[in-house]
């Protein structure tokens, strides 16, 4: 059945910069907020702006991005006619190739568009946090007779090398784009969201697939020689919170920005819902002598010693006398008692022994690796760090390097 | 799966010690433990010992009970096969409609029972709260050979006063068979508690039921079970269950019972994580704590905005306290607001009350003060 819109999800990467946090898992599917993946934001986005149809494009273990969507039911996808579909690369009886790049990764899926004939795609990445209405977008891409429209936010200048970057004429037409330019000329970020005409998107990317030099991929390859061929290309731009979670710092920040009175993020709005696939846990409880202040708590947790600044995930323990300040700590890992977490991700399922400190100031002469993590500690999933145990501030913590810090980093 | 028994949802009771919390809604509707309803438990626990074929008799009130169960998607009952059935009265030329008793509403869903698969039918009430799964009481049953087990646990707290579908049970010496059934005793010989969770031959409910609804007879427990427990031509065994049930027969034992979850054990027990309650997703929001929240012995469920005081509480779904609020022993129902100053000890907000800036409002130990749905105090 004809569609007008059909949007195309890119939940293709390991995330590498978010390191082992994603080890098992893509990262689409990390958790963020309390309650969510990061997943449910783009997919919430779509069902809030009446897109029913959906793909994602993986190829990195499509079975837990699989097992997590399901039929789609609890984002109201399960649909007869449209739905959530997982689609990994596939063989044909001629050929069959991984995705060589975001343009390809669509190319290959051409018949799963081409069943609903619509007249647009929207195309996605899934590692960004924001809510925004698709509607509005595509209303703007229609009025102003578009062959593409990019949604572009003002980031400020001196950060804007590390973006694509949309320089536009006074009408907001973009005439040229430059992905993380030493000079940029506007700070103009792409936040990687296209609607595209498909079958002038299908066109080219026909072309580029014929081109044995190309990449295939949008930024580099469809973009450009769309803005050759003199194509009207608009930059819609959008206004609100937008956060790239691709690393351990900004994953951080992210889950910080929920926090305050007004916090920069506010996900407690009735009118747009982030929906998840809530796990099936009890209200979290708070015994007599904890202490909780401006932090997230969800269901299944249990808090009896002092949480500040922190999110915790669902199902997420804090032990008596434990403090735990300035941290995201993941489903279901438990902190003994009389512990102290400072600047700190907690991986999921993780189990911190009693009296353990995480997120020390390193000693005079001590160094650790944080070259993903900056000053911020981490812990990997299912890591079972026993009581006693010092961990540094910006130390990564995996079953492989423990024995490490239980040895007090004697040989570092 | 399981495809040996299958479960019937009686949500018909009445209960005017439920006072202001059943205006508008079934005892099997109302909210309990933070972010359930009380048919939550029954419906989980036949879920969670894999039974796929539920009937739930709806009588009166029963809009909110349909707007929470939905499909019955949430507990995994949208089935092609059997799933959720909804048994509402309707009228027929020998059927008014209205069911002067459980016996009328068990013969006028009977072709239901019929239709069904399965052997055994483990016939459920909504108002007594235990997370258990059937399998032990199954095999017992089937074991046994008896024609009825009933689920039962030892409860030694007896409220005169406020007597609600009291059935309790006296056995024989082997301490499994039941010598004779007590119905709302006014001197009770036991304490031994029906847990309305009782599982027959489904031909045989067939039968005791057709018997005595073509006698005229209205009340099943009065006028079927207890003649049939005296009469030793049936099999009439106990299932002991020793984990934590709660009776919600009043308003006093629904405030007694839900301050009791702020016990550890009791909490363990009836949310145990090996077998969970499933209930709506309302895809709420974290709880949020504020700069002045401070939260003590508290049980609290998602989408809440706390920046006030809450010690000794259950708080249900989407709460707001605000900050200088002070709330001590009380229940809030979900979308409840308590705004700045506001002083609650022994209190019971129903959905979406609100309470206005400086209001004091006290209740006492063993009589909570309750406020009905919607008001603004």
């Amino acid at each position: 059945m004809k569609k007008k819109i059909v949007c195309m999800l890119l939940a293709g990467g390991q995330g590498s910069r978010l390191g082992i946090l994603t080890s098992n898992m893509a990262k689409p599917a990390v958790p963020f907020g309390g309650k969510y993946r990061i997943i449910d934001f783009p997919l919430s986005n779509c069902v809030n702006s009446d897109i029913d149809t959906v793909g994602v494009l993986t190829q990195y273990r499509p079975l837990a991005l699989n097992a997590y969507l399901g039929t789609g039911q609890h984002w109201d996808l399960d649909r007869s006619n449209g739905g959530v579909f997982v689609l990994p690369p596939y063989m044909t009886e001629k050929s069959g190739r991984w995705y060589s790049g975001t343009a390809n990764a669509i190319w290959q899926n051409r018949e799963f568009i081409d069943q609903y004939d619509p007249d647009y795609v929207l195309i996605l990445s899934g590692d960004h946090i924001y809510k925004m209405d698709y509607t509005k977008m595509l209303k703007y891409h229609v009025a102003h007779e578009a062959a593409a429209t990019i949604a572009v936010l003002k980031v400020p200048m001196e950060e804007a090398h590390r973006f694509g970057i949309m320089n536009t004429d006074a009408e907001g037409n973009i005439v040229s784009f430059e992905e993380k330019p030493k000079n940029p000329k506007s700070n103009n970020a792409s936040m990687g969201i296209y609607i595209f005409n498909w079958k002038l998107l299908r066109d080219y990317m026909e072309r580029d697939d014929n081109d044995p030099s190309s990449e295939n991929d949008f930024g580099k390859n469809i973009i450009p020689s769309m803005l050759n061929a003199g194509e009207k290309m608009v930059a819609y731009p959008f206004e609100g919170y937008w956060k790239d979670v691709g690393t351990i710092q900004s994953l951080w920040e992210a889950n910080m920005d929920l926090l305050g009175k007004e916090p920069i993020l506010d996900l407690n709005d009735p009118a747009w819902r982030i929906y998840t696939r809530n796990p099936v846990m009890p209200p979290h409880y708070t015994d007599a002598n904890a202490s909780i202040t401006n932090s997230l708590v969800t269901e299944g947790c249990v808090v009896r010693g002092t949480v500040q600044n922190t999110v915790l995930f669902c199902g997420a323990k804090v032990g008596a006398e434990a403090q735990v300040l300035d941290s995201v700590i993941f489903p279901n890992a438990v902190i003994g008692n009389n512990c102290s977490v400072k600047k700190a991700i907690i991986g999921e399922n993780a189990v911190i022994g009693d009296n353990v400190q995480i997120g020390v100031p390193l000693r005079e002469g001590e160094t650790v690796d944080n070259r993903l993590t900056g000053d911020i500690a981490l812990i990997g999933i299912d890591v079972k760090v026993p009581a006693g145990t010092v961990i540094p501030s910006g130390a990564v913590v995996t079953a492989e390097t423990l024995d490490h810090f239980i040895n007090g980093g004697a040989e570092a | 799966m399981n495809q040996e028994a299958f479960g019937l949802i009686f949500t018909g009771e009445a209960n005017p010690y439920m006072r202001d919390l059943v205006i508008s809604r079934a005892v099997a509707a109302v909210p309990f433990g933070g972010r359930y309803r009380c048919i939550d438990f029954p419906l989980s626990n036949l879920v969670n010992s894999g039974i796929r074929n539920i009937g739930l008799i709806t009588q009166r009130n029963y809009h909110s009970l349909m707007d929470h169960l939905g499909t019955g998607k949430e507990w995994d009952l949208n089935r092609k096969r059997d799933g959720l059935f909804f048994l509402p009265p309707f009228s027929t030329k020998d059927n008014t409609g209205v069911y002067r008793g459980d016996i009328d509403a068990f013969h006028s869903v009977m072709q239901y029972v019929r239709r069904s698969n399965q052997k055994y039918l483990i016939l459920c009430g909504s108002h007594i709260l235990f997370n258990t799964t059937f399998d032990a009481l199954i095999k017992q049953h089937r074991e046994s050979g008896a024609d009825i087990t009933f689920m039962y646990n030892e409860d030694p707290r007896f409220f005169p006063e406020e007597q609600n579908r009291d059935l309790r049970l006296l056995f024989e010496d082997d301490g499994v068979t039941v010598k004779e059934l007590e119905w709302n005793p006014h001197h009770p010989r036991s304490n031994f508690r029906s847990c309305e969770a009782t599982i027959m031959d489904k031909d045989l409910f067939d039968d005791l039921v057709e018997e005595a609804y073509s006698r005229g007879n209205i009340d099943f427990v009065r006028e079927v079970l207890l003649p049939l427990a005296r009469d030793k031509k049936f099999k009439v065994m106990g299932w002991r269950y020793d984990g934590y049930v709660a009776r919600i027969d009043s308003i006093n034992t629904y405030f007694m019972h839900s301050m009791e979850l702020l016990n550890a054990a009791a909490a363990k027990d009836l949310y145990n994580m090996r077998h969970p309650i499933y209930t709506k997703v309302k895809d709420e929001f974290a709880a949020k704590y504020g700069e002045n929240a401070s939260v003590h012995n508290v049980m609290m469920a998602d989408g809440c905005v706390i920046d006030g005081t809450v010690e000794n509480s259950i708080v249900f779904r989407g709460v707001m306290v605000e900050a200088g609020a002070v709330v001590r022993n009380s229940i809030l129902m979900q979308g409840v607001t308590v705004r700045a100053g506001a002083m609650l000890d022994h209190v019971i907000l129903d959905k979406n009350v609100v309470v206005n800036a400086g209001r004091q409002l006290t209740g006492y130990e063993g009589i909570p003060l309750v406020f009905r749905k919607n008001l603004t105090v």
